[in-house]
């Protein structure tokens, strides 16, 4: 069993005929509910609950300090590979992109690390092209090494892996994985994904509960947006994640929401995800899975990060550059797409003090 | 007994204040300080994986008072053997001797692994730790605990920062009539009140952080609560009166037969 035979019960779900009748009084009372079903979080994504996203707001931010207390943990991406062979329509790093490839040597990687190390960061997130030969498990590992010296919790984002594999990582002291799911729509999916290994969604589908099989602390997913229907997105996203968080009660799970950014190649989004459709997702999330992680990253704007703390974010990447070597080297043009919040660390930890929260460089010890 | 000679003893430490507290959801930890002040509070538990010696930043560590008992906790584990690792990590980096044990491998009710902990204990206990496992409220795992070397048991009131309050009161009260340890009740309680209530039923303490920190005025609540912990366990050392299903006339109505 997997997701996947739930997601083909949901897959063809007519969302727009089953929330054309919700009306705002079902929604209010929907927001007040203690626990609510896969319905109700259907229905505070519909239109209907629009009118109502401060009182979303309210309840998802009292759920959030309840649940999370006034702190967010604060980490940053380390691009190690830009190495592709997929070729994935939306993405700075597809194979048919002419930009310049790069793979950090273990040098390269001490002296990125070291560079983020002096900030304070504590949680530092990996990522790879999807090159296996190139940015092998081995090379991962050997980077594992030089990582675990500066940094207390490592997340992986990168290609996904077999169980053995996760397990492997594990080992070597990885404890969080990051993987989104880009679409649900699996016809969508494939036209988007033109070639390469990511091309089998049902692989890419099952990678968090392989990662959970080999005992992984926390998994990140998330979907995309801009590709398709943002309703449809989020509620199969807050359904796999409900689906994980019963599967493996002793992993921690977590979402991200993020949306379209501009990148090589230049693949426009099909779908606009407006800052109000984003807050309702994520208020509607954070009510429905009240212990779910919610993530956001620099690709959004720093005056709007600043303004949704508070309605349950519990982790923000800072000091961001998804550029390979980024911040010991010339940058090039090898990023994979462009941030838009561009504070450093030490800005953001103001600004999240200053917002009355307490920025956390440290939630993890290794054992 | 005098209540200025009352003191709750655990490892060799003598506390006046029977109010534990806690450093996690603060949107600050600059506010542990007052906290600890207006509460009286002389021991504080910490979650190890928050802490973090090396950093150029900020450091839970240096908001917490020198004088104070530190009570570190395994947050995290999901086994005897993590815990075990953490603790011993705890103590390599001067932490001292006293360890909160918590074994959760449920995220969704956080109840802790009874199993899992008396394995932790057993082994800690025998490398001389002060051992203050965190269970659920059940008289097997707690005589279990008494026999691998525990200082005191910390049964859950509720399940952990629901501030649901003291659900398993009936439970709690065997621990209390039972277990030659300390009871220190840990984990859902929501209100004053509530600390209250379970010092006056005979509990040795309470420790309490999520109703604090997620207070309005997280420094007033703690305030409030370390004047309910301590009035409760004034009321138990009084020893309530009893209750009845009726009134009772407060004059004695035979008192004419002794006259």
């Amino acid at each position: 069993m997997s997701f996947y035979q739930d997601y083909l019960t949901y897959k063809d779900i007519d969302i727009e005929n089953f929330i054309a009748n919700v009306n705002g009084d079902q929604v209010q009372r929907i927001i007040q509910k203690p626990v609510l079903n896969k319905s109700d979080f259907l229905f505070l994504l519909s239109p209907a609950a629009e009118p109502f996203i401060e009182e979303m707001a309210q309840r998802a931010h009292k759920i959030s300090v309840h649940q999370f207390g006034r702190t967010i943990v604060l980490y940053t991406p380390m691009y190690l590979s830009n190495y592709c062979t997929n070729q994935c329509v939306y993405c700075g790093f597809n194979a048919k992109n002419k930009i310049e490839r790069k793979q950090l040597t273990l040098e390269e990687v001490e002296l990125e690390a070291r560079a983020v190390s002096g900030t304070g960061l504590k949680h530092i997130l990996i990522l790879t092209g999807d090159a296996k030969n190139i940015a092998s498990i081995d090379y991962l590992k050997d980077c594992l090494k030089i990582l675990e010296k500066y940094f207390t919790s490592i997340s992986i984002e990168i290609y996904a892996l077999e169980t053995t594999e996760y397990a492997e990582l594990t080992s070597a002291g990885v404890d969080s994985l990051t993987i989104y799911q880009e679409t649900y729509n699996e016809t969508l999916y494939d036209e988007v994904h033109l070639k390469g290994p990511k091309k089998d969604y049902r692989f890419r589908m099952d990678a968090p509960e392989r990662a959970c099989e080999a005992h992984i602390r926390s998994v990140n997913i998330g979907a995309l947006l801009g590709l398709y229907d943002w309703r449809y997105e989020a509620f199969i996203t807050g359904l796999h994640a409900e689906y994980l968080q019963n599967k493996y009660p002793d992993v921690e799970f977590s979402i991200s929401l993020p949306r379209m950014r501009p990148h090589a190649g230049g693949f426009q989004p099909e779908v606009i995800t407006s800052d109000k459709n984003l807050v309702q997702i994520m208020t509607a999330m954070r009510i429905f899975l009240p212990r779910v992680g919610i993530t956001i990253s620099t690709r959004e704007s720093a005056a709007f990060r600043d303004n949704i703390i508070r309605l349950g974010v519990t982790k923000m990447s800072a000091g961001s550059t998804t550029v390979v070597g980024g911040r010991t080297q010339d940058a090039g043009n090898t990023g994979q797409f462009d941030i838009s919040d561009h504070r450093s660390v030490d800005e953001m930890m103001l600004s999240i003090r200053e917002l009355g929260y307490q920025p956390v460089f440290k939630d993890w010890q290794p054992v | 007994m005098d209540a200025a000679e009352d003191y709750l003893e655990i490892g060799g430490r003598k506390l006046k204040s029977r109010l534990f507290t806690g450093t996690g959801k603060y949107s600050s930890d600059a506010l542990i300080p007052e906290i600890i002040k207006k509460s009286g509070s002389e021991v504080i538990t910490v979650a190890l994986r928050r802490v973090d010696f090396h950093s150029h930043v900020d450091n839970v560590m240096n908001h917490i008072p020198k004088d104070i008992q530190l009570m570190p906790n395994t947050s995290g584990a999901r086994n005897a053997q993590e815990a075990v690792r953490i603790a011993r990590l705890s103590r390599k980096t001067g932490c001292g001797d006293w360890i909160k044990i918590e074994v959760i491998s449920d995220n969704k009710y956080l109840l802790p692994d009874g199993y899992e902990t008396i394995e932790a204990t057993k082994v800690l206990a025998g490398e001389g730790f002060v051992v203050l496992p965190y269970v659920s409220p059940d008289l097997m795992v707690a005589r279990k605990l008494v026999e691998a070397g525990a200082a005191a048991i910390m049964p859950l009131g509720s399940p952990i920062g629901s501030n649901r309050g003291l659900k398993t009161k009936e439970l709690v009260r065997i621990l209390i009539d039972e277990i030659p340890l300390p009871i220190i009740v840990d984990a859902g309680i929501g209100r004053p009140s509530e600390a209250c209530e379970a010092m006056e039923m005979g509990a040795d303490a309470c420790l309490v952080n999520t109703a604090i920190a997620s207070a309005g005025d997280p420094v007033k609540m703690a305030e409030a609560f370390g004047k309910a912990v301590s009035a409760g366990r004034q009321a138990y050392l009084a020893g309530p009166g009893t209750t009845s299903e009726y009134a009772s006339a407060s004059s004695p109505l035979t008192g004419f037969l002794n006259e």
